[in-house]
């Protein structure tokens, strides 16, 4: 199977620049695409990825396959093969340090802006915060998310405005919390989001829904923030 | 939280409400003038004006152009913020924008004036 790699190492290459490989793919086995990425790893190893658990759990080897962003543990050569050619790329928008390594600084910047974490102003209570199974139940679809930035590397919202706009993954995340029923900072985080870039800037393409490797819908969450911003502001 | 002065209204979600009952005046409006034409078979000027002469029609027409204003603004906004950048344009690109957006001003401005002017014959 040929493979087109993305090669770039700021050290030596003026630019950017595309290698063909060829690869020889084992009979009869569906690989992943971090599979071809390892044996292609083993006859060059100055090919750099990320990569840690490779089962779809860490979120670190999000690339571009063949023009679709995914994780390439997870991801079957079946599945984006086309004409036995396979490109791989890094994710789309953001810098790129070596080969397929991108800087998230841009893509973290923006989770960290939702703040991440619960926040309540009431007294502790002596053991832990309970929620009953319904309250729980409303963040299903949501906490799974493992920030792999296939989705916002996907939005072309982010890519016009990585600084301003939230991306797909960050506003999945704020509406994690603005829907737990043990954070009180609800009108705070939706006072924060009010402004034309944070969620506004979603056109609703849903890139990010058809990306997501771990089938999350991030157009659905920013459609809930819009109805609570409205529903405040009226 | 992002702020930006040139906005239509500095929030997001004012934006977005005015983008959207704007965009349903236009359509009613569109409506109003496609049945006017529709259900007008032998059009002549004199029906015409005497369709646009009706106060409740003057009152309809002002707040569709007010309307188309408002949504162009929004939208041509969006679409400069999009695409006019630091990213293509480097360091002239808040000039760049601001030009783009004074031109915006300028036709929409003239648009509204000329539109009134028409519409309550001054
Ligand atoms: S929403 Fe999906 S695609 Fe986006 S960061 Fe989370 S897991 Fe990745
Ligand atoms: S639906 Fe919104 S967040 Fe998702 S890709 Fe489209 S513009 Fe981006
Ligand atoms: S290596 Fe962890 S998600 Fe792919």
């Amino acid at each position: 199977m040929q493979v087109s790699i993305y090669r770039y190492n700021p050290d030596t290459d003026e630019a950017p620049w595309m290698q063909d490989v060829d690869v020889d793919i084992p009979a009869g086995r569906d690989l992943m695409v971090l599979d071809v990425l390892e044996l292609m790893k083993s006859k060059d190893a100055s090919i750099s990825y990320r990569r840690s658990c490779r089962e779809g759990v860490c979120g670190s080897d999000g690339v571009n396959m063949n023009g679709r962003n995914g994780l390439a543990c997870i991801t079957p050569l079946s599945e984006v093969v086309k004409k036995d050619r396979l490109v791989l790329r890094p994710l789309p928008g953001l810098p790129v340090i070596r080969d397929l390594v991108v800087d998230m600084t841009q893509f973290f910047r923006q989770y960290e802006k939702i703040q991440p974490y619960l926040q309540n102003d009431k007294p502790a209570p002596a053991t832990e915060r309970l929620q009953s199974p319904e309250e729980r139940e409303k963040l299903d679809g949501l906490y799974e998310c493992i920030l792999c930035a296939c989705c916002s590397t996907a939005c072309p919202s982010f890519w016009w405005n990585p600084d301003k706009f939230i991306g797909p993954a960050g506003l999945l995340q704020a509406y994690r919390f603005l829907s737990d029923s043990r954070d009180t900072a609800t009108a705070a985080r939706l006072a924060d989001l009010d402004d034309p870039f944070s969620v506004f800037r979603c056109r609703g393409i849903m890139n990010c829904v058809s990306v997501c490797p771990k089938g999350l819908n991030p157009t659905r969450a920013i459609g809930h923030i819009k109805h609570m911003l409205l529903q405040q502001g009226t | 939280m992002v702020t930006n002065a040139t906005s239509l209204t500095r929030s997001g979600l004012s934006d977005f409400i005015i983008q959207r009952v704007s965009a349903l005046i236009l359509g009613l409006y569109t409506i109003c003038i496609t049945g006017f034409l529709l259900l007008t078979p032998d059009l002549d000027y004199a029906t015409w004006v005497a369709f646009h002469g009706g106060t409740w029609m003057q009152l309809f027409s002002t707040l569709a152009v007010l309307a188309l204003a408002a949504h162009a603004w929004i939208g041509m906004w969006t679409v400069g913020t999009d695409y006019i950048r630091e990213h293509y344009f480097g360091q002239r690109a808040t000039v760049f924008r601001s030009i783009y957006m004074v031109i915006c001003a300028g036709v929409l401005f003239v648009f509204v004036a000329w539109s009134l002017q028409i519409f309550w014959r001054l």
